[in-house]
């Protein structure tokens, strides 16, 4: 590859000094290596350093409160999502009142949360069988949750596909609930 | 005899064109990439799945953590427009050479008083930490909900393109501060919005 120097050592035969041929080439090679490495570094971090984003639509929202209608699901299809603070969150399917399952505690992440919601979805759509009408998640964040337990939450559904979900605000009863177990956890663990 | 001479063949190629060519490349990504700010608010974004990437215009990010929001706005001509008409409103007179200023600068938390100083400092001195106290959004004097419209009218303006929010919050801010901005984004029927995350691995 290289061809810097190809002019022979001169001498040797007679004392015939022989004007060095110098090539004019320069390799390139190295240079083009560089070159292509550099390319590949700013196209990766022009590209990469976007950052990502979700989007997120909420229901139209009225001042007057006479027009914000409730909406009125079947509430065999709705699983409500309590988050509270120190990443806690419970969930319960059905009315608060009379849930068909929970409420009860649950982790964030793969074993929880999303298996659980994975079995919901598919049990919902037996139920109904109609595909239209799949799971209702209703998020209902505390005082305490943190941006992130909303984004995780957010996450879940974008995973699993949940066909509707709504962001709503929570009930006092369900922050008793929340509260009530957080106080039973520190008298278990001074 | 006839001796048959293999005819010496060069094994270099003439690289001459491809290095060309890897310069002008490398010149255009060069001059394309634009060089990482340090944020005035750093913020530690929650990680998620999704990958849709965020609209290089038409862009407003509200920036929130440590109870402060601070806002930024993409492309110069629809900043200017945008301080010209907060300037009408809130009765502050902007000179050119600020306006001019002000189109290059990155995000800002400050009532709209305060901004003339802001904007007459180094870029360096702008973020000092504890300096800007963030953008007012109590119900009494909600200038932030007049930064998005005002924004909005701007971008209609110059861009002819409904401007897109998106909303930068840190992972550790609690969720009423989030929920204000969302409140304040609803009451001007915004209803569609982008949250900024960071990515997360594949087997989360």
């Amino acid at each position: 590859m290289a061809e810097l120097n190809t002019g022979d050592g001169g001498g040797g035969k007679g004392g015939k000094v022989r004007s060095k041929k110098q090539n004019s080439k320069v390799d390139l090679t190295a240079m083009v290596d560089l070159a292509f490495l550099l390319i590949t570094f700013f196209m990766l971090t022009t590209t990469l350093s976007k950052p990502q984003s979700m989007s997120l639509g909420l229901p139209d929202k009225d001042d007057d409160p006479t027009k914000n209608k409730d909406i009125k699901v079947d509430e065999k299809r709705t699983l409500t999502i309590l988050m509270g603070g120190n990443n806690q969150l419970k969930f319960y399917m059905g009315l608060l009142g009379s849930p068909i399952a929970g409420p009860k505690d649950i982790v964030y992440g793969k074993n929880g949360i999303r298996e659980e919601l994975l079995k919901r979805k598919k049990s919902v759509l037996e139920y109904t069988g109609n595909k239209d009408k799949g799971l209702i998640v209703i998020i209902k964040p505390s005082k305490k949750s943190s941006y992130k337990n909303l984004i995780d939450i957010l996450d879940e559904m974008a995973i699993v596909d949940v066909p509707t979900y709504a962001i709503v605000d929570i009930d006092p009863s369900e922050v008793k609930l929340l509260e009530g177990t957080t106080a039973e956890a520190k008298s278990a663990n001074p | 005899m006839a001796k048959l001479k293999m005819s010496k063949k060069s094994t270099s190629i003439d690289m001459t064109a491809m290095c060309d060519v890897a310069f002008l490349l490398l010149t255009f990504f060069i001059l394309t990439a634009t060089a990482k700010v340090p944020e005035v608010l750093p913020v530690d974004t929650p990680a998620s799945t999704v990958q849709t990437k965020l609209p290089e215009t038409d862009l407003a990010t509200l920036t929130i953590g440590k109870g402060k929001v601070f806002f930024d706005l993409k492309g110069r001509e629809v900043r200017k427009k945008t301080l010209e008409l907060m300037g009408e409103k809130y009765g502050v007179k902007f000179t050119d050479e600020e306006k001019e200023k002000f189109a290059l600068m990155e995000s800002f938390g400050v009532p709209v008083n305060g901004l003339k100083s802001i904007i007459a400092m180094k870029n360096s001195d702008r973020n000092l930490p504890g300096l800007q106290p963030g953008i007012p959004k109590d119900s009494l004097d909600n200038q932030l909900k007049e930064w998005i419209y005002n924004a909005r009218i701007a971008n209609i303006d110059i861009q002819d393109k409904e401007l897109q929010v998106a909303i930068k919050g840190d992972a550790k801010e609690e969720y009423p501060a989030i929920k204000k901005v969302m409140d304040i984004l609803q009451d001007q029927k915004i209803n569609s919005f982008s949250l900024v995350t960071g990515l997360r691995g594949k087997n989360f």
